[in-house]
């Protein structure tokens, strides 16, 4: 279908409108619209939502506290057992933000995986643009992650971190991240629907990578070698920015950390191949899930 | 009823309906040109990246299967166009083509005017959601803003009578249920063309009335239709042209009464081989004939009727793959292969409880043969054949609350009805005949 008839009521349309033939070019990653496309991702993050906690908000409470957990006993194992993160300036405060940043990447990814074929009722019947699937897992992660940094803020105030501007650079690093979750996020839908490990090879990844991206001690402690290795990884500068920004003034920024600017390239290099090969992946894929599945 | 095939030609069918007739010069709908579609069907699939990394260099091997060749066709404005073909001929891939769900691998489509959903068994719906939100879901699909989706659900919900049920999950409905509510949100989409695929089949009575009332309306309002179904009777009584799909190609197109009769024929081709007895060669037979006779009063085997016997016929039917809730048909045809009559029988049925006696038997006695086994079915009736050759055929369906079209059309018997006092037309009747002479 294309934009123009889908959003036509039928009655008034003229004779002229109606009888003119278009080119039906199949189903596709994207297409019918920017305007169905946005109606059609709210209304699927949203029935996704309904899906995972209808009846419960007993269950969508326990999935906010979840991060809020794992951050408590993070917290007693590195400052009262580990004792590294006494040493580092507003610890706690770093570790909830990263824990909390980088659990919405690494949940909506998780999620989406399986996003397409958990779908498979309405894919194999129905004519969309596919791309809502893999994305409505995106918004779905950032509304949770929304709702967690709420939390977050209150916890920042509560430790005694003074508001400051450099607090909305929060946008630009959420935007970021969002970012690589959708190209990362379309990778791997695509990918499940042919390769059915792809989840466990995924959990098994993105737990290397928490590790990966010095989300519980500050990416300095790495040492020489290992730090310029980390910083291929796109989290690490994103979450190093967001330390300087939101917790620490003083600390490091990514640009000294990786010595030099064009120490980062490689990490851009790395941030745009996912995005782009995601979406290069999930739109060759489109047009043949349904038949796929 | 999937069965029924004929009923346009039984004796109080209902006539053809005479509506909008479009003609050659009406603008064209739909526009199919040299559409084809290969699938490849993996034979041995590497479906992990385990299997993939523990064999890196073996080759992924596919099987093709061509589903359409070569599909050129035009469906005007306004057309009732039917599609009939075996099972696995293709119908089903070209509507989904139509439909955007799948792409062709060349050739072109284009389509004048808003889509409706695609229908067919088994709908497109998100099983884990409410029906209210699927209803929803679907609207927005169409273009429509959620407001407007929100809008319409309680006229979907009515006319497909399920208010009570709008906020059960579609996984607790029963797949009449489903195709009722499928049904309902195409026709409430307002959309000018409509895709229907096989839903005739399923459904009670009631709602194949009320899909025949729809169908009826949809002749005139000026919506195009193409409907996909087994059901000769539909296609006979509807439609103003046919399409017959045979090893995914076009067959022929045409007059529905003449593309019935083709469709009737080829599936009944008699299998060259011959094996199996009079048993038909059809791929992906769920049910065979073990054996079929005629028998006199006395049980004895006999080849041919007289005149003045009773026809008793017995088979015995083997399933080879489950069948649930199955649907026999018997149906008899004359050397011009003239359908007779027809009726059907359901095995499991409860006759005590089918109070209003219309056979349909609505929601009582389910049951399943299993593979391998056997049902031995027998009957018996006045003969009112006239003197020649004729033919029995059997049709078995399965699971007919789902709906699965596993149809089978067995030649079951063919024998020569002879020593009857000659008559004209097909049958002998004994009418009381009463004249009065006035004047
Ligand atoms: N998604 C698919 N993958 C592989 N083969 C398919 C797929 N869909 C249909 N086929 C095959 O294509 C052929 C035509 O199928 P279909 O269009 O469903 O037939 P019909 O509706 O006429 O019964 C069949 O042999 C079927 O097995
Ligand atoms: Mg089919």
């Amino acid at each position: 279908m294309e934009a123009g008839t889908v959003t036509m009521p039928t009655a008034e349309v003229g004779q002229e409108e109606q009888s003119e033939l278009r080119e039906i070019t199949g189903p596709a990653a994207l297409g019918g619209g920017r305007k169905r496309f946005l109606e059609l991702l709210v209304l699927m993050s949203v029935t996704d939502f309904k899906k995972t906690y209808f009846g419960t908000m007993l269950g969508y409470l326990w999935s906010l506290l979840r991060p809020l957990m794992l951050f408590g006993v993070l917290l007693v194992v590195f400052t009262k057992i580990l004792r590294v993160g006494s040493t580092i300036p507003n610890y706690s405060m770093f570790l909830l933000i990263n824990i909390v940043l980088f659990g919405f990447f690494q949940e909506a990814t998780m999620n989406a995986t399986q996003s397409v074929v958990a779908r498979e009722g309405i894919v194999r019947k129905t004519q969309f643009p596919r791309l809502v699937i893999p994305f409505s897992a995106t918004a779905t992660g950032l509304f949770n992650l929304l709702v967690n940094l709420i939390a977050v803020f209150g916890f920042m105030l509560a430790s005694g971190l003074y508001p400051r501007l450099s607090w909305f650079m929060l946008i630009p690093v959420i935007l970021a991240l969002t970012a690589l979750t959708a190209g990362m996020s379309m990778l791997l839908s695509a990918l499940y629907v042919r390769r059915r490990d792809t989840l466990i090879i995924w959990s098994v990844l993105s737990m290397a990578l928490f590790y990966g991206s010095a989300v519980l001690i500050p990416v300095e402690f790495a040492g020489e070698t290992l730090q310029k290795i980390m910083f291929i990884n796109p989290i690490v500068p994103i979450l190093v920015q967001t330390r300087v920004w939101m917790i620490d003034p003083n600390a490091p920024t990514a640009v000294e950390l990786a010595g030099g600017w064009a120490h980062l390239i490689p990490a851009a290099v790395v941030f745009i191949a996912v995005c782009v090969l995601g979406w290069w992946y999930f739109n060759r894929e489109a047009p043949r899930v349904a038949e796929e599945l | 009823m999937p069965t029924d095939l004929t009923s346009a030609e039984l004796p109080g069918a209902p006539e053809r309906i005479s509506g909008h007739d479009p003609q050659a010069g009406d603008p064209v709908a739909i526009e199919i040109r040299d559409v084809s579609k290969t699938f490849r069907i993996p034979t041995d699939r590497i479906d992990t990246f385990k299997e993939r990394a523990v064999h890196p260099f073996r080759p992924n091997n596919y099987r093709t299967l061509k589903a359409l060749e070569s599909i050129s066709l035009d469906i005007r404005k306004g057309e009732f166009f039917g599609i009939v073909g075996r099972n696995g001929s293709g119908k089903s891939t070209l509507l989904k083509i139509l439909a955007s769900i799948y792409r062709a691998d060349s050739g072109t489509v284009r389509m004048a005017g808003r889509l409706a959903p695609f229908i067919e068994l088994g709908v497109g719906f998100d099983p884990d959601l409410a029906a209210r939100d699927n209803i929803i879901l679907n609207g927005v699909m169409m273009g429509l803003s959620q407001a407007e989706a929100k809008d319409r659900v309680d006229a979907v919900l009515e006319f497909a009578e399920l208010e009570e049920f709008a906020d059960l999950k579609l996984k607790n409905y029963s797949s009449g249920m489903a195709v009722r509510l499928a049904f309902s949100v195409m026709l409430q989409s307002e959309a000018d063309i409509l895709l229907i695929d096989e839903v005739l089949a399923v459904g009670d009575a009631s709602f194949q009335q009320k899909c025949a009332d729809v169908f009826h309306d949809m002749r005139d309002s000026g919506r195009t239709v193409v409907l996909v179904t087994h059901d000769m009777g539909a296609v006979q009584t509807y439609c103003n042209r046919a399409m017959l799909i045979h090893d995914a190609e076009v067959h022929m197109i045409g007059d529905p009464e003449e593309v019935g009769r083709e469709y009737l024929r080829l599936n009944f081709a008699r299998d060259p081989s011959g094996e199996g007895g009079d048993a038909l060669a059809v791929p992906g037979l769920h049910a065979r004939v073990v054996d079929a006779w005629l028998e006199d009063e006395g049980g004895v085997r006999i080849d041919n009727l007289e005149g003045d016997q009773k026809i008793r016929i017995k088979t015995v039917i083997e399933a080879r793959e489950r069948l649930d809730n199955p649907v026999l048909g018997f149906h008899l045809y004359n050397a011009d292969n003239l359908h007779i009559f027809g009726f059907n029988h359901k095995p499991f049925e409860d006759e005590d409880e089918d109070e209003d006696g219309d056979g349909d038997g609505d929601g009582d006695g389910e049951g399943s043969v299993a593979a391998g086994e056997r049902m031995e079915v027998s009957f018996e009736l006045d003969n009112h054949l006239t003197n020649g050759h004729y033919f029995l055929r059997c049709w078995v369906t399965r699971d007919r609350q789902a709906g699965d079209m596993a149809l089978q059309a067995i030649d079951l018997l063919d024998f020569v009805v002879f020593n009857v006092t000659p008559a004209p037309g097909v049958m002998t009747v004994e009418p009381e005949v009463d004249t009065r002479i006035e004047g």
